[in-house]
C-alpha cells in the first residue's frame, strides 16, 4: 500500500510512544493534526496492510535479564532457503529470520536469524538443539554475539519520519 | 537481580499479552484492563512503572522494513586497534541506530536507514570514506518472521 503524507504524519507522532493517558488516540491525533476517529482508523489500515509490523509494548530485552543475543547466519542453497527459513521461524527462541544477499568472496551467508537468551551458553544450547532437530548440520553456519553496545534508537526515516524499524 | 523479578502479576501481564494487538478503540487501557482484571488507573501505573525501570522502550509501533523507507544492515572489518574509532566515526551518522560489535572477522555491525535507498547509499559510501574500510551492505530482501513481540520465560 502507497503511504500518504497523514500516514506518515502519524507515524512520526508515534516515534515516541503512545501516551499513557486514559485516552491517548486523542492526545496522538494532537500531535499529527487530526482528530480521534482519523487516527484509529489509519492505525487500523497501517497495521491491516502490513505497514505497522506489531503495535504495543516495545521492551528492551537486556533489562529482561535476555542479555546473550546472538545473530545466526547459515548458507543455504537459494532453492532450500524458503523452507528452511519456515522451519526455523517455526522456533520458538527465534525473533528475526531474514534472507539477505551473499557478498562473495567476503560474506557466504544468505540467511540470518536472532536467537536471545539469558546467557550465551543457553543461546548455543538452543542452536545445537535446533540443527540436531531440524537437520542443518550440512549448512555452513556461524553464530556471532555482541560484545558492546555502541547504540541503539529508533530509527529516521528521514528528518521528520523517526519510526523504528527491524532491520 | 534483574528487574524482571521486581514486576507485578500485571506488568508481566501487559508484557506477555501487549507486544502487539494494542486495542483501537477510544480507552484502550480500560479495554486491557478487563482482559488482565485490573483497573484503568493500575494498567496506567503499570505502564509508566515498566518505562521508569527501563523494561520499557515505549508503547508503540515497529514499522515493516522498507515499507516507510529504506534500510539495510551493514558491517565493516575493523583492525583491533581501530574499533573504538571506526564506532565512533559510524555512531556519528543519524541515520545509524543500532551499532554493535561482533565477535567476528566483520566485527562492527550497524543498522542504516534512511527515507529512501540514495540516501542510504550515501552514508554507507560516506563511512567507507572517512574509515577506508569496505563496508558489507546487506539490506533484508525476504522477511520469514513476522516479529510477534518477544516471549519472555518468567523464573
Amino acid at each position: 500500500m502507497e503511504l500518504t503524507d497523514r500516514d506518515y504524519k502519524l507515524l512520526e507522532a508515534l516515534e515516541d510512544g503512545i501516551p499513557f493517558t486514559p485516552e491517548p488516540y486523542v492526545v496522538l491525533g494532537r500531535h499529527a493534526g487530526m482528530g480521534e476517529a482519523e487516527v484509529l482508523a489509519t492505525l487500523e489500515r497501517l497495521c491491516t496492510g502490513g505497514v505497522i509490523n506489531r503495535l504495543g509494548l516495545v521492551v528492551h530485552h537486556r533489562e529482561l535479564g535476555y542479555t546473550a543475543n546472538g545473530m545466526v547466519v547459515w548458507d543455504i542453497p537459494d532453492a532450500e532457503v524458503a523452507r528452511v527459513a519456515e522451519r526455523l521461524t517455526d522456533e520458538p527462541v527465534v525473533t528475526l529470520c531474514y534472507r539477505r544477499p551473499r557478498r562473495l568472496p567476503d560474506w557466504p551467508y544468505n540467511l540470518f536469524c536472532m536467537v536471545h537468551g539469558r546467557e550465551e551458553a543457553d543461546v548455543r544450547a538452543s542452536l545445537a538443539d535446533m540443527v540436531e532437530r531440524l537437520g542443518l548440520n550440512a549448512y555452513p553456519h556461524d553464530i556471532l554475539f555482541s560484545s558492546r553496545r555502541f547504540k541503539q534508537c529508533g530509527a529516521r526515516y528521514a528528518q521528520r519520519r523517526k519510526v523504528e524499524s527491524i532491520a | 537481580m534483574s528487574v524482571a523479578a521486581t514486576l507485578s502479576d500485571l506488568e508481566k501481564g501487559l508484557i506477555d499479552q501487549y507486544q502487539r494487538g494494542l486495542p483501537l478503540v477510544s480507552r484502550p487501557y480500560a479495554a486491557m484492563a478487563e482482559t488482565l482484571g485490573a483497573t484503568e488507573d493500575a494498567v496506567i501505573q503499570a505502564l509508566v512503572n515498566l518505562q521508569k525501570n527501563g523494561v520499557l522502550s515505549r508503547l508503540g509501533a515497529v514499522v515493516t522494513p522498507h515499507r516507510a523507507g529504506w534500510s539495510t544492515l551493514a558491517a565493516v572489518s575493523a583492525p583491533k586497534d581501530r574499533v573504538a574509532e571506526v564506532a565512533a566515526v559510524i555512531n556519528d551518522f543519524p541515520t545509524v541506530n543500532h551499532n554493535y560489535e561482533r565477535d567476528h572477522h566483520y566485527n562492527i555491525w550497524f543498522v542504516v536507514a534512511g527515507s529512501d535507498k540514495a540516501s542510504v547509499f550515501e552514508t554507507l559510501r560516506a563511512i567507507e570514506g572517512r574509515t577506508g574500510l569496505k563496508v558489507l551492505d546487506l539490506p533484508m530482501e525476504e522477511a520469514f518472521h513476522i516479529d510477534l513481540g518477544f516471549k519472555v520465560t518468567w523464573s
